[in-house]
């Protein structure tokens, strides 16, 4: 059984595979959960019990207007207040390159869950490469589409570069999938040969 | 809380409702307060609208802030100008739907309101209790309505929701009776007053008390303490608003003249306004409930209480799923205070939800039409709703 097969072709690719998984009945906590697409599919397949942070007002309304269990704020300041391992899994989809203080969030991720599920848009794709050494501007694709002064990308992360830093942090990864999609994209494919040039995306399975 | 009530725009109303008395505590069976002292006979004025369930699992009880009373909605007679005061919430197909769910409105004890409180007639005396009525806490006040929902056969409450001093008692019930409560919502409110909040109460209850027709609360059979209980009813109005909607709603306009009248009279909207709000105020409530109940609300510390001056503690006690709303602009019940129970909820491993709301309308934001509001009350009931009865 492949266990990273996508269950649920509405959602985004990365969720999908993040989805799969999780186990039945397990408590989540999703950071910047959005409007809740993955908490819903999960507490509706999974029967997780599941809640989610978000910065956003719209987002947070919309996500408490379809029943989930979801708290407006900011990430860092609100993961520490859980107690330690509170969950089975804490996911962080999509956000990790947006965060000030990555290693200080991960630990504090690592505290109150089990496991951690992370996913980010991984900067050493062959398309960021050619850019950078053909033209010499700083990337902008399809994954990272902002300029360097407007983009809310503010870390840098390859698929190697988080194995380091998983390392370096002291933690253990547990299983990890590198795949080919857009942001937003609901298809997409799992890369195993050279993932750190040809995936667009990591996800990584942590543990302590 | 002021006064914003307008009929439904669309009509939909529950029509016509009924405020019912129960009494309770008759002697030998006294309420024990919290001071200590035994009190009764009790009567608590309420209203309910829609249909107590079979299975007695869709009741949600309604508790309102400092001036209000257990008109939440509808109408008494056809002719009334105005409905309840929650109309826009509550009503068929509404956030809380009357469709669905059995809606129960309690006035407190201590209001003037049908309940009883310091202008009630003390029966040992026959005559109106004035100081001798005792100071109530938020405690007192939801001891009170525990027994109105046992004398409606009410076991389990699908969600107690309440604003400002209704917020307390909703908390209040949260770790009173924790079984009881399978979730709550509390709207603007905090755990315990901020010195900002004692302070304009404090300054409230003074501008009654020098009142000369105050007389020391017997003013029942001679004047009333109207040019206080105004002052008192402008001060609140203020830390209802906002700097921001004062000058959206007013900002320095004239109220009907062209230049200042070169004396004290009205000169600004916001004085006309403040003047028009207190005086229409002494017409519908009496100074000394004022006194007693923003007492109530001053006294009240959940964390000293419950938690001997720990929130985590004091949360430890509830069960209830909570969904916790403050809004942008309220700077007498500020977001800080919401953020801080929701933290002790976290903590406590609770089922919390929270949000901060946009609004321009300081503390009142809470009472005045807000679509954002009903669909997040309405999505967190059919929820909860839905997790109790599977």
């Amino acid at each position: 059984m492949s266990a990273e097969k996508p269950q649920h072709n509405s959602m985004r690719y990365d969720l999908q595979i993040i989805a799969s998984w999780i186990d039945p009945g397990s408590h989540v906590l999703d950071l910047g959960c959005g409007s809740g697409e993955l908490l819903r599919f999960l507490i509706n397949n999974k029967q997780v019990r599941g809640s989610g942070i978000e910065l956003e007002e719209n987002k947070v309304a919309s996500c408490i207007e379809k029943g989930l269990t979801v708290l407006q704020g900011d990430i860092n300041a609100e993961v520490p207040d859980y107690p330690e391992q509170t969950f089975d899994y804490v996911i962080l989809s999509q956000t990790l390159q947006q965060v000030y203080a990555p290693d200080t969030l991960i630990r504090a991720i690592m505290r109150i869950g089990k496991r951690g599920i992370v996913s980010f848009p991984n900067f050493s794709h062959w398309a960021c490469r050619m850019q950078l050494l053909s033209t010499g501007y700083a990337p902008v694709t399809k994954q990272l589409p902002y300029q360097w002064y407007n983009t809310p990308n503010i870390r840098v992360i390859t698929i190697k570069d988080f194995r380091k830093f998983i390392y370096d942090v002291g933690l253990k990864i547990l299983k990890e999938v590198a795949i080919n999609t857009h942001s937003q994209n609901r298809y997409g494919k799992i890369i195993k040969f050279l993932p750190n040039i040809r995936a667009t995306y990591g996800i990584f399975l942590i543990g302590n | 809380m002021s006064e914003y009530i307008e009929h439904d725009r669309q009509g939909v109303s529950v029509g016509i409702v009924e405020k019912k008395l129960f009494t309770f505590a008759e002697a030998p069976d006294e309420m024990v307060l919290e001071n200590g002292t035994r009190f009764g006979p009790v009567t608590l004025a309420y209203e309910t609208y829609g249909t107590l369930n079979a299975e007695k699992t869709n009741a949600i009880l309604i508790l309102h802030a400092l001036s209000g009373d257990s008109h939440a909605a509808g109408y008494y007679e056809e002719a009334d100008e105005k409905p309840g005061w929650w109309d826009i919430m509550v009503g068929p197909g509404k956030g809380i739907d009357t469709h669905k769910y059995f809606v129960v409105c309690s006035n407190i004890i201590g209001s003037c309101m049908g309940s009883t409180g310091p202008c009630s007639t003390n029966p040992k005396t026959v005559q109106p209790y004035a100081l001798d009525f005792p100071v109530v806490t938020i405690g007192d006040m939801v001891v009170a309505q525990r027994k109105l929902m046992d004398h409606l056969g009410v076991k389990k409450i699908l969600c107690v929701v309440g604003g400002s001093i209704g917020g307390m008692q909703v908390l209040e019930w949260t770790v009173r009776y924790p079984d009881m409560v399978m979730s709550a919502i509390p709207l603007a409110t905090t755990t315990k007053h901020s010195a900002l909040a004692i302070a304009f109460n404090e300054v409230a209850r003074q501008a009654i008390m020098a009142d000369p027709a105050w007389n020391n609360g017997n003013y029942y059979y001679g004047p009333k303490p109207n040019l206080g209980l105004a002052v008192a009813r402008m001060i609140g109005h203020i830390t209802y608003l906002s700097d921001e909607s004062m000058r959206l709603k007013f900002g320095r306009r004239l109220q009907d003249k062209g230049d200042f009248s070169f004396n004290f009279d009205a000169d600004f909207q916001v004085e006309s306004y403040l003047r028009y709000q207190g005086k229409k105020f002494v017409d519908r409530f009496d100074a000394n409930s004022f006194l007693y109940i923003t007492k109530a609300g001053d006294y009240y510390d959940m964390e000293k209480q419950y938690g001997a001056g720990s929130a985590v503690k004091a949360f430890s006690k509830a069960r209830a799923k909570f969904l916790v709303v403050s809004f942008t602009s309220d700077w007498l019940y500020p977001t800080y205070q919401s953020k801080s129970m929701v933290k002790a909820m976290k903590k406590n491993g609770l089922d919390v939800s929270f949000l901060e709301i946009e609004a321009e309308w300081g503390h009142d934001a809470f009472l005045l039409p807000n679509e954002r509001l009903t669909t997040l009350i309405r999505g967190f009931l059919e929820r909860v709703c839905r997790e109790t009865t599977t």
